[in-house]
């Protein structure tokens, strides 16, 4: 193993693991105010990726094809929590998860029987395809694009959870949803905004899944979506630092492995659960992870 | 400034409040004294539609009826709750903030005012909520209830779980609330400390209202004696 092979797969471990982190984020974030394992969200990605696929097949420049996707999946993530969770707030949450798989099954099948089941290639511009040559690596410009819109999103996020007053709404519904009716505040709206973020940020990572392996499909969201989620456990359900966290450990392990263990490489979409199994049996509330149960009183 | 007539709150068939009238006039105190279980803290409740409830709770005017707890914060009711519930996750000053969350304009302002008010708070402002005394999350409800600049403000128990030199002063900062204008519902079962503050008191009893009228002459009544004030 040489210096270059290496850095070459540190890139890429940060690369996907830009993905992971990106939709575990929305995870973690619904998981904090509903105490809700949102099992959809990876088919909301899902909705993100196929209309950044549409719009660009149809002539929308790729920009506004991006920006069509995430207003679609912010979309889909209101919607799926006006009508099929809200009207569950004072259920058993055992009540809300089953809905909660029962949209992912929805938006699935949805897809299938209006696009069909055989991937698309997903056509990416060629500002986004470019491969570098540098220093004798070989570094395809997506592997840095796709670190670099992560981690500006990341701060924006943890700039709207930490300095804003909504933010500060998110943050306290997670402990007392009651109270923060208290103060005024209509914490609905602010449910809202939390769906709205969490699924922007999944079409993002969905659509650069798509670049990176270059096709879509209805069911594209499933495995990486419960990665995702290993991913938001791993680093402490709850936490948007832990879900990025957890989204690179998971991204480097699987590239790591792949790259070094090769006769491992066909059980590498396991170790995402062999980590979930750890966690959960070892330190339940993750690497950043406070004891939400516990929490809320 | 608050008008309550016939109300009832039930959890399932057990009735926690059987139909009770009372009236908060501007510029009053008034406390609602009563025992365990008398149902003051479903009252406070269902005045502010945070639970199910039957009769009409009219108030500046507007029938609450239909409107949700937010909305009835916006119009100018607060609310401390039983057991402070300070946002612990939250520091002292992000409570604040969290307190005037649709007053922005006056936010500033009324935090100087707060950590005047309460200096206590005022030294620990960037200190998670969750590590403050229980006086001092006590504080900390009052304040941030105060920084949605209400009309009627009500607090639940405050003196529940403080030493008596903190209920002194929590009393006294009620006392001054009220004389800059802001009036008041007090509930409480240290009925004596709430009654020496208070203009007029009602006292609930399993649901409904046995005894009311003048602080100063239940104080002075020998069956409320008996019963609240220990003898
Ligand atoms: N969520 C609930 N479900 C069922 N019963 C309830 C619920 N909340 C209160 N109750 C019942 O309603 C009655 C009134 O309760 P409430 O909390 O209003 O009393 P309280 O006067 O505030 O008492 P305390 O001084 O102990 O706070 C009690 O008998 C209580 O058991
Ligand atoms: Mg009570």
């Amino acid at each position: 193993m040489d210096i270059l092979t290496f850095m070459q797969q540190m890139v890429n471990g940060i690369s996907l693991g830009s993905m992971y982190a990106l939709i575990a984020i929305g995870y973690t974030l619904v998981y904090g105010v509903l105490r809700l394992i949102n099992f959809a969200h990876g088919d909301i990605m899902m909705v993100g990726a196929f209309t950044a696929y549409f719009a660009h097949a149809s002539g929308v420049p790729f920009g506004l094809a991006v920006i069509l996707a995430i207003f679609a999946a912010m979309v889909t993530g209101i919607l799926t929590d006006k009508i099929a969770y809200k009207p569950l707030r004072d259920a058993p949450k055992i009540s809300l998860l089953i809905t909660a798989i029962g949209i992912s099954f929805f938006l699935e099948n949805l897809f299938n029987v209006l696009f069909g089941g055989v991937p698309r290639a997903f056509s990416a511009p060629d500002y986004m395809t470019k491969i570098l040559h540098f220093k004798g690596m070989y570094i395809p410009v997506t592997v840095i694009i796709i670190p670099t819109v992560t981690l500006i999103l990341l701060f924006i996020m943890l700039w709207i959870l930490n300095k804003t007053k909504y933010g500060m709404a998110i943050r306290s519904l997670a402990f007392d949803i009651p109270t923060v009716k208290l103060m005024g505040i209509n914490a609905d709206f602010i449910i809202m905004l939390v769906f709205a973020m969490g699924s922007g940020l999944a079409a993002v990572g969905g659509i650069f899944y798509a670049v990176s392996y270059p096709s879509i499909d209805p069911l594209m969201g499933v495995i990486v979506g419960l990665k995702a989620f290993a991913a938001a456990v791993l680093g402490g359900i709850g936490s948007v630092t832990g879900a990025v966290i957890g989204g690179f450990i998971l991204g480097f392990t699987e590239i790591v492995v792949v790259a070094f263990m090769p006769e491992l490489g066909g059980y590498k979409d396991a170790f995402a659960f062999v980590f979930l199994i750890l966690v959960l049996l070892f330190k339940p509330t993750g690497i950043m992870g406070q004891d939400l149960e516990r929490s809320r009183f | 400034m608050l008008k309550v007539k016939n109300l009832e709150v039930y959890y399932g068939v057990i009735a926690a409040v059987r139909g009770i009238d009372f009236e908060v006039k501007e510029g009053e105190i008034i406390s609602l004294i009563g025992s365990n279980g008398a149902g003051k803290t479903s009252t406070l409740q269902a005045l502010l539609n945070s639970i199910k409830r039957k009769g009409e709770v009219v108030f500046g005017g507007y029938d609450t009826k239909n409107h949700k707890t937010h909305t009835l914060v916006q119009k100018g009711l607060a609310l401390v709750p039983e057991g402070r519930r300070v946002f612990i996750n939250l520091s002292v000053e992000e409570n604040l903030r969290m307190g005037a969350f649709n007053n922005d304009e006056n936010y500033e302002h009324l935090k100087d005012e707060m950590y005047k008010l309460f200096p206590r708070i005022g030294e620990k402002k960037s200190q998670m909520a969750g590590t403050l005394s229980g006086g001092e999350q006590q504080m900390l409800a009052i304040a941030r209830a105060l920084m949605s600049e209400p009309k009627l403000l009500m607090l639940d128990e405050p003196s529940l779980g403080l030493a008596p030199k903190i209920v002194g002063e929590v009393f006294e900062t009620i006392t001054r609330l009220r004389d800059e204008g802001i009036t008041i519902l007090l509930v409480e079962q240290n009925a004596y400390a709430a009654l020496s503050i208070s203009d007029r008191a009602y006292v609930l009893e399993n649901g409904e209202i046995a005894i009311s009228g003048d602080a100063k002459d239940l104080i002075g009544d020998d069956s409320i004696r008996e019963k609240y004030l220990g003898g």
